[in-house]
């Protein structure tokens, strides 16, 4: 019992591992995507697709195991959530489908209509799996109908002004990522527009962050403790002390030329930050406010059984991932191409 | 009861997954087969340096990446839909068969995506014996995740190594019994199989269109009908074997499909007939119209020639899966294995003449046989899975007991939303990929590096690194 009360710890930070891996991976890619409408210029799309192009179906499979891990780990959960999100999560697959398969049409339509047609799928595609992953996290935060082990819900009890500003938060934080992206691997024109955009949408995203975090302890009451019951409340203070010191520094950075890299790596962080504090207040919940994780968990077995696995191939996985990145590395001008 | 079409929530369900799974497996057979298929091209064109194979792989590469593409994106559906459509299994089985779905996506899943930009991008920048490193591990990753899912598959068939807990669900109890369950072996085999087979076929196909089309001093075109011809000669017979050990195997652990899969509705008391063709009609118990060849069928099942056997008229009525499916879809796919077998003797004949590449009968054949392996594929699929109703856990968890608890207005209309994006947007990938092989592969073939392709043009490459750019960056076409 010991231990598996700390394998199923153990996986619940897996888990949250792999989200939040996904969301910094796939994050920027889906944020190219989102801001395609800002640069109409062919030249300048096939250069913005060229920077994710290698490596986007490695970030997409985070999701995989995302959604894989929660099946494995904890299957009561997953058969509860999937039902009760069902209308985001087929939007979500289909967004997928149509910007996945537009990284490879793209090249291949002859015509002014197909080219048209696939710009327009990979950017409502990519808009839609980001506000459909925003609306599922909106959805989770403010609670889901049990009965049983099973969802008790309608099918549409996700829809809610909170889940969809959370839907919206996602879609200008992915673009914010899109655009430090663009900022760190492109250079010239680009890469000033690039800059440009993430300031605005650097003061969105903030906006938004801002609206979430103020909202979210209204939600359960145990949310509404976990930040503001002292004494508690004073080890979860510096998640917001942090956050206002990196939207400080990334307010900096924007502005500074030199180091390229480092609004994409300040966001990353800034977004992890929001993680903590949405683990604050769901933990030790899977499903709040009624299923937990030792509820939801699978058996020791299974868990064990996919532990040892897991230690032993993520790191493996990390390695030839950073080595794929590492090959595709560096500035992609646009004169590259027409040589 | 709520219902949308007329249909209930449990039907659609059955539907959309049974479409959304169809469609997805094409990809894969055809990833499957393909990886493996340029890996040779690769190692090939090391060892001889005879640039043909060179011009096969940049040719076939670009075919492939958008086949790859496209399955994984089907294959991002097939995952959540366990927990969409099927929840209840998904919370009951979930302790056994999702570690061994966790497994594939970090043993092939990963492994696969994380060498694919290599293998497509890489040529010029990590040198070939990495690049061939990069495309075995893609080739390898394909296998690998094929095993996992096909013992995940295998286990719903012949459930083994497992306990029920307390609270309905399935809990591991041995893990080797569960993974190595008793079809798993055969199963595995078979349709890797059918994947290199399907693969062949199609490369067949293309070899055999251009050769018709008169190109046959082009090397590339010559050598890839060569080589898909042995393929299909030495792989289809082989495929029947396997899919007759697989069928003796299913006899043994789900007797009842295979009655009807081969239509028994009677007992058979003297001898056990092969009936060849009929039209089942279940509601009478009986086969209109039926053609057989009485007695063969005993040793075809492995036993005497008055071999007796109880036919589904010894079955209750609400374990039957519906036969006319399972009956029609088996005799599709054997059909067309036979089919494959006789491409493939016709072609060492043809070869031995010494007129591979001008027999036009034979090209037209190969033509009109490229798609029949992804056909028999989807047609095995339906014997296998239809076969296996009422249950999606064999004997133990029907599949009415499986399903989430949604109305049906929500799977109708994920089911339309599917089915029309599915048309419009894979429909457009085949047409890209239909369009690649229409052309043949020339001489200084350009991969999807050097193509008007994704990085394509050079765009990746890093500027610190300017001599790679220019050197591969000769205009497309
Ligand atoms: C190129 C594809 C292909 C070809 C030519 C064949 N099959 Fe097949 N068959 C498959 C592709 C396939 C498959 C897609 O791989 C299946 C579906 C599920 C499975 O395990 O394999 C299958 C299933 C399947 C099953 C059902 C197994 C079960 O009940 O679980 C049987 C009995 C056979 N096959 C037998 C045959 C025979 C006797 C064939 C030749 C005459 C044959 N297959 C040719
Ligand atoms: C390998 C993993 C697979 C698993 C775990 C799996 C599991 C399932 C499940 C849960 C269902 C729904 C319940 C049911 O109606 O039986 C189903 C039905 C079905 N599957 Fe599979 N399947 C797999 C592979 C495939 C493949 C590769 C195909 C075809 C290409 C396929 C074809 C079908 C069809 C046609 C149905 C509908 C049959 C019916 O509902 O009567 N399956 N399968
Ligand atoms: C219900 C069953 C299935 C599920 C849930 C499923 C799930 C998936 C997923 C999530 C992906 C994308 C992986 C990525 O992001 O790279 C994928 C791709 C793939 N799947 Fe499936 N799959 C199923 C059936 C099958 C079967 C039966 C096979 C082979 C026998 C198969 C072979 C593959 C392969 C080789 C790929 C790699 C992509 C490609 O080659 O197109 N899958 N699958």
């Amino acid at each position: 019992m010991g231990i598996s009360f700390d394998l199923t710890v153990a996986w619940a930070l897996l888990l949250a591992f792999s989200v939040y891996v996904y969301v910094v991976m796939d994050g920027f890619d889906l944020g190219i995507g989102i801001l395609y409408p800002a640069f109409p210029s062919k030249e300048d799309r096939d250069l913005m697709m060229n920077t994710v192009a290698p490596v986007w179906d490695g970030n997409e499979t985070w999701l995989v195991l995302g959604g894989g891990a929660l099946f494995a780990a904890f299957p009561m959960a997953y058969a509860i959530i999937m039902p009760a999100i069902y209308p985001p999560i087929i939007a979500m697959l289909l967004g997928l489908i149509f910007r996945g398969v537009a990284f490879e049409a793209r090249w291949r339509a002859d015509s002014r209509f197909s080219r048209k047609f696939w710009d327009w799928a990979f950017i409502g595609g990519s808009t839609v799996a980001a506000l459909a992953q925003g609306i599922t996290l909106g959805a989770l935060l403010q609670g889901i109908e049990v009965d049983g082990r099973q969802y008790g819900g309608g099918w549409l009890d996700w829809l809610t002004p909170f889940s969809v500003v959370c839907g919206v938060a996602v879609v200008f934080g992915y673009g914010l990522l899109g655009a430090c992206w663009l900022n760190w691997r492109t250079e010239g024109d680009m890469r000033d527009k690039a800059r440009k955009i993430a300031r605005i949408l650097g003061f969105v995203t903030v906006g938004f962050i801002a609206v979430v975090s103020l909202w979210t302890p209204f939600l359960e009451p145990q949310y509404f403790q976990r930040w503001f019951a002292f004494p508690a409340a004073l080890q979860v203070a510096p998640v917001p002390i942090l956050v206002v010191a990196f939207v400080i520094f990334l307010g900096k950075e924007l502005y500074n030329e030199s180091r390229e890299w480092l609004p994409f790596a300040l966001v990353l962080g800034l977004f992890l930050l929001c993680f903590i504090g949405l683990g604050v207040c769901m933990w030790p919940y899977v499903i709040p406010p009624s299923v937990t994780m030792y509820e939801a968990a699978s058996p020791f077995k299974s868990q064990l059984f996919m532990f040892v696995g897991t230690i032993i191939l993520v790191p493996i996985i990390l390695g030839y991932t950073v080595f794929a990145y590492y090959i595709f590395r560096g500035k992609i001008g646009h004169g590259d191409g027409y040589h | 009861m709520d219902t949308f079409l007329g249909l209930d929530a449990l039907m659609l369900a059955r539907i959309q997954f049974g479409f959304t799974i169809a469609f997805h497996f094409i990809f894969p057979a055809l990833s499957i087969g393909l990886a493996s298929y340029l890996a040779v091209l690769n190692a090939l064109y090391l060892r001889s340096k005879d640039e043909a194979y060179l011009r096969l792989f940049k040719y076939w590469v670009k075919i492939f990446a958008i086949t790859f593409a496209m399955g994984v994106v089907s294959g991002i559906v097939m995952s959540y839909q366990f927990g969409t459509n099927w929840s209840v299994f998904s919370d009951r089985a979930g302790p056994v068969i999702g570690p061994l779905m966790a497994y594939e996506v970090l043993t092939a899943f990963f492994l696969e995506a994380g060498f694919l930009g290599i293998m497509l991008f890489g040529r010029d920048k990590v040198g070939p014996g990495l690049h061939m490193f990069a495309t075995l591990m893609v080739a390898v990753g394909t296998a690998i995740s094929a095993t996992w899912i096909l013992s995940v598959n295998s286990w719903m068939h012949t459930p083994a190594g497992y306990t029920i807990g307390e609270n309905g669900q399935f809990l591991p109890e041995d893990w080797l019994q569960v993974i190595f369950n008793p079809s798993f072996p055969y199963r595995l085999a078979h349709t890797l199989t059918a994947a290199y087979l399907s693969t062949a076929l199609i490369v067949g196909g293309v070899g055999g269109w251009h050769l018709l089309k008169g190109r046959r001093d082009n090397h590339g075109v010559r050598t890839m009908f060569s080589m898909a011809m042995w393929m299909a000669a030495v792989v289809a017979p082989i495929q029947v074997f396997l899919g007759h050990e697989q069928g003796l195997n299913t006899y043994e652990y789900q007797p009842v499909k295979v009655l009807a899969m081969e239509g028994h509705f009677e007992t058979s008391e003297e001898g056990i007939p092969l009936i060849l063709f009929g039209i089942p009609d279940q509601e009478a118990e009986e086969m209109l119209y039926e053609l057989k060849i009485p007695r063969i069928g005993g040793p075809i099942l492995g036993k005497g020639w008055n071999a007796s056997l109880e036919g589904l008229d010894t079955v209750p009525r609400s374990e039957e899966p519906p036969v006319a499916v399972v009956f029609f879809s088996f005799r599709i796919m054997v059909g067309l294995g036979m089919l494959m077998v006789g491409l493939g003797f016709w072609s060492l004949w043809v070869r031995w003449r010494g007129s591979l590449y001008q027999d036009g009968w034979l090209h037209r054949a190969a033509l009109v046989m490229s798609p029949a392996g992804l056909v028999a594929i989807i047609a095995g699929w339906i014997t296998t899975e239809v076969g296996r109703q009422p249950y999606t856990v064999y004997g133990i968890m029907r599949t009415e007991e499986s399903v989430s608890p949604i109305g049906a207005s929500a799977v109708g209309t994920s089911l339309i939303a599917f089915i029309v994006i599915y048309f419009m947007i894979f429909g457009a990938g085949i047409l890209y990929m239909l369009v690649l092989m229409g052309k043949a592969p020339e001489p200084g073939e350009e991969d999807a590096e050097g193509d008007d392709g994704p990085i394509r043009t050079g765009g990746i490459m890093a500027s610190s690194k300017p001599e790679t750019t220019g050197a591969q960056n000769a205009p497309a076409e």
